[in-house]
């Protein structure tokens, strides 16, 4: 199997057919060729043409670019195992005793909602597996799609021209965790009952329309009948409608912008290095589809999830312990735990609980807010208007991957702290203290990540500029017939030397004078002054790329103290180095 | 009749008038008193008490004092051990038949232990000494534990209202404020729950026969039984903790075999 490249731009050679006219060309004369379906196909739609660039698009090969695919074949299995569920699933709060094969409910009263989930359970046949196939891809979907987020982050592919693909990822993050609350929220069992329940004290503390917002969302007063259908809608219909559409609006812009590349000899901001569609990415991703249902068909064949008939049916007096949302949603339950009692605020007769509207109402739009803007807030510190299809090395990015693990710690911080009871019984320590733990952590934590972090790229970087300068330590000790020791150093390959040396070398924004060359006051806006501030932030001590100057340097300095192996590799590294730099 | 007539003004007639009065009233009571009196007294061996007394005095007096009437650690208002009057037979049967007493070292709550300490024929001798001491709840009969003749649909129904919110839903515990808990009720006796709901060991509220009947207490220990005995529908529990344990196998698990499958077929040349 050969590797294609594509180029873009135009090839010296078209010059010489400026003058062409347009060729007629006979509809499809190829596709006729392949066979009579698809020149009947293609005669009736002219789908050849844009199905045959789909299929001769180049992608990379990686395995992180492939997470991206966990969580896309995770959403087609949620859709498939969905549909199957909903042929029996009644969404509806109506009354009825419960005579199926469960016997520890057996005449207990419920819901229809909880009655047709403990029969799709107990009496359909393949029911409890599909569902516990849909619940375990929903987790996975969530969880793929945000070490995806993390793989787009920590390497920069968020950089122009992908900003907008960005944001619509950071919409479909928000909105596969609204869709997975829904569904959580559907067989009205006890826990999921007790979440609505959570839900509806939330919204009430939105200040001045809180309880008119909830007796809109519940049609009356909690619980009531509605809100089941409801969140059924919502669930089959509303939310898959605007998650396809942006997910197809998501991969459209993908292959419109050519897939990222990780840096690499050949590989540069204007290719793509890899493998078509078809046949290789056809056959891996087809096959990584196969993949990723067969694992998440053996945790629901293996591993109980959601055991609604354990949970019992739901009624407002009763509550577990051990009552969480599901993981997505834990960092808003954690904020809620972590939350003082004080915030609650009392005059002229209202009330203003921000000890739960923090957590609730303010930090799950605030988190994905911050996310989105992200990416425009680092291309106006850094004035990067370029486009960039090469990506970043997390360490060549000190700065932002040390925010990035900061952020990750700060919602890492909540997700535990939601928690806290079973971190309470399970390594015997008192649930107040873990409490606090989490409460002093949340602020004093995230900090020294990032320091940590930071300080981490900023050592792996000047070790690959050591690396670059005088090569691998090779361990071997030579004495020269004068007396003298020296270890020998070996020089990497070029192919490895070019990845060490490729980024582009930074520094932060300087201020323009405060008076010009007239003498004339130029006062800095004070958006200007905080840009430089952050700038330095980011890249005040950067440590950049070595240069072919300082390479030469280092080679000429070397021969006297150390000697490298291959001087010709070196060589070779110094001028590839220089063509590609300038 | 004449006899008794004739003898009328004996100076003794008055005490045992009293005496008679009195035993009739306490009889009267007895018979018709709510349960705790009916469930203590009952017929105790003397050379038992005798024996739960010298077993107590070795074992247990050095925190409960040695009438059992309790100590202070002489630390604030902290106590050694609370006085044991009253708590009953079914408070010493559970607190020594789980291996909670005697307790190995001071802390938050008690745990249970897999070490019962001693034999259920010494359990019951100290059982029968601390009854001896005020009336309290007996130890149930094996009847009265019973799981076949509970109707475990009714005890899980009554298992939700009043323990899960501590015990949570199987039945696999809760965390309580500052380093106390609510146990696992898994493996745990017929006998040795309803004991807990009888006499409300530690943190756990007392569910006497008024708020929760014999009966319903037996329709609990039927629900938990079922949910021990019976097969996981769904495959590996996961510890019955709800969504925590699921998160937590998704991530682990779930995220890390398919990272894996990724970088196999990543690194495949194709």
């Amino acid at each position: 199997m050969s590797t294609h490249t594509t180029t873009d731009g135009a090839r010296p050679a078209d010059a010489l057919r400026a003058g062409d006219g347009p060729r007629h060309v006979a509809p499809s004369a190829a596709a006729k060729k392949i066979g009579g379906v698809a020149g009947w196909v293609d005669d009736r739609t002219g789908a050849a043409k844009p199905v045959g660039y789909l299929m001769k698009k180049v992608f990379p090969d990686h395995w992180s670019f492939m997470l991206g695919e966990i969580a896309m074949y995770s959403m087609i299995i949620c859709l498939i195992t969905g549909a199957f569920l909903t042929f029996w699933f009644i969404p509806s709060a109506g009354h009825t005793i419960y005579d199926g094969s469960y016997v520890p409910l057996r005449g207990q009263s419920m819901s229809e909602a909880y009655s047709s989930t403990l029969h799709i359970s107990f009496d359909i046949k393949g029911g409890l597996i599909i569902r516990q196939i849909h619940h375990w891809a929903a987790l996975m979907f969530i969880v793929a799609l945000t070490v995806h987020m993390f793989r787009v982050f920590f390497t920069g592919a968020f950089r122009k021209p992908r900003e907008i693909n960005w944001v619509i990822g950071t919409f479909l993050a928000l909105l596969a965790i609204i869709e997975g609350f829904a569904g959580y929220s559907l067989p009205d069992d006890l826990l999921s009952g007790t979440g609505i329940r959570a839900m509806a004290g939330f919204t009430q503390t939105s200040p001045v329309i809180g309880t008119y917002l909830v007796y809109g969302i519940f049609g009356g007063p909690f619980p009531g009948e509605m809100i089941i259908p409801r969140l059924y809608s919502a669930h089959v219909l509303l939310i898959p409608a605007i998650l396809v559409g942006l997910f197809t609006a998501h991969i459209g812009l993908v292959a419109l912008q050519k897939h990222t590349q990780y840096p690499g000899p050949g590989r540069t901001n204007d290719n793509v290095v890899g493998y078509p569609v078809m046949p290789v990415y056809a056959a891996k991703a087809g096959g990584f589809f196969f993949i990723v249902f067969g694992v998440i068909a053996l945790m629901g064949a293996l591993v109980q999830i959601n055991p609604i008939w354990a949970y019992g049916p739901y009624d407002p007096s009763p509550v577990t312990a051990g009552s969480q949302p599901d993981w997505y949603m834990g960092f808003a339950d954690g904020a809620l735990r972590l939350l003082p009692g004080w915030l609650e605020f009392h005059f002229l007769g209202f009330t203003l609980s921000l000890n739960i509207a923090l957590g609730a109402l303010v930090l799950l739009p605030l988190v994905y807010t911050v996310l989105g803007i992200y990416p425009f807030l680092e291309r106006w510190v850094t004035g990067d208007q370029r486009e960039h299809h090469l990506l970043d090395r997390p360490r060549n990015a000190p700065t932002r991957t040390g925010i990035g693990m900061a952020g990750i710690t700060a919602y890492t911080v909540f997700m535990f702290a939601a928690g806290n009871d079973i971190m309470a019984i399970k390594l015997g320590m008192s649930i107040n203290d873990i409490t606090w733990f989490f409460r002093i952590a949340l602020f004093v934590a995230p900090p020294i990540v990032f320091w940590v972090t930071k300080r981490v790229c900023l050592s792996l970087q000047r070790r690959d500029r050591d690396t670059v300068l005088h090569g691998r330590e090779s361990g071997t000790i030579v004495r020269t017939p004068d007396g003298r020791f020296f270890e020998r150093h070996e020089a990497g390959l070029p192919e490895d030397q070019w990845l060490l040396v490729q980024h582009d070398a930074v520094a932060p924004l300087q201020l323009e004078p405060e008076v010009d060359e007239h003498g004339v006051a130029r006062p800095a806006a004070r958006k200007d002054r905080l840009r430089e501030r952050l700038s330095r932030f980011y890249f005040a001590d950067a440590v950049n790329p070595v240069t072919p100057a300082e390479l030469a340097a280092a080679h000429h300095h070397g021969h006297e103290t150390e000697a490298i192996e291959a001087p010709a590799h070196a060589g070779e590294v110094e001028s590839a180095g220089a063509a590609e730099r300038h | 009749m004449n006899a008794l007539a004739a003898r009328r003004r004996h100076p003794a007639a008055i005490a045992v008038l009293l005496m008679l009065g009195l035993f009739l009233t306490g009889a009267v009571y007895a018979a018709v008193a709510p349960e705790p009196a009916d469930a203590t007294t009952q017929a105790l061996p003397a050379q038992s008490v005798e024996e739960g007394k010298s077993l107590f005095r070795a074992n247990c007096a050095t925190c409960h004092g040695v009438n059992a009437e309790g100590r202070q650690t002489g630390n604030g208002n902290q106590i050694a051990g609370p006085p044991l009057a009253g708590v009953g037979a079914a408070a010493v049967d559970f607190q020594v038949g789980t291996g909670r007493m005697p307790m190995t070292q001071p802390g938050t709550q008690a745990a249970r232990s897999k070490t019962v300490k001693f034999s259920q024929e010494q359990i019951d001798a100290l059982a029968a000494y601390v009854a001896s001491l005020a009336p309290g709840p007996s130890v149930p009969s094996e009847e009265a534990v019973d799981p076949t003749k509970g109707d475990p649909a009714m005890g899980g129904e009554l298992f939700r209202v009043n323990c899960a919110m501590c015990h949570n839903f199987a039945g696999s515990g809760g965390a309580l404020t500052r380093g106390k808990y609510a146990p696992s009720l898994k493996d745990v006796s017929g006998k040795h729950i309803y004991e807990a709901m009888a006499t409300g060991p530690q943190s756990m509220p007392v569910f006497n026969d008024a708020n929760m009947s014999p009966e319903n207490k037996r329709n609990i220990i039927a629900f938990l039984d079922t949910i021990n005995k019976q097969e996981n529908p769904g495959g590996l529990t996961l510890g019955s903790l709800g969504p925590v344990t699921e998160g937590m196998f998704a991530w682990v698990f779930g995220l890390g075999i398919l990272v894996g499958c990724a970088v196999w077929l990543g690194s495949k040349a194709a």
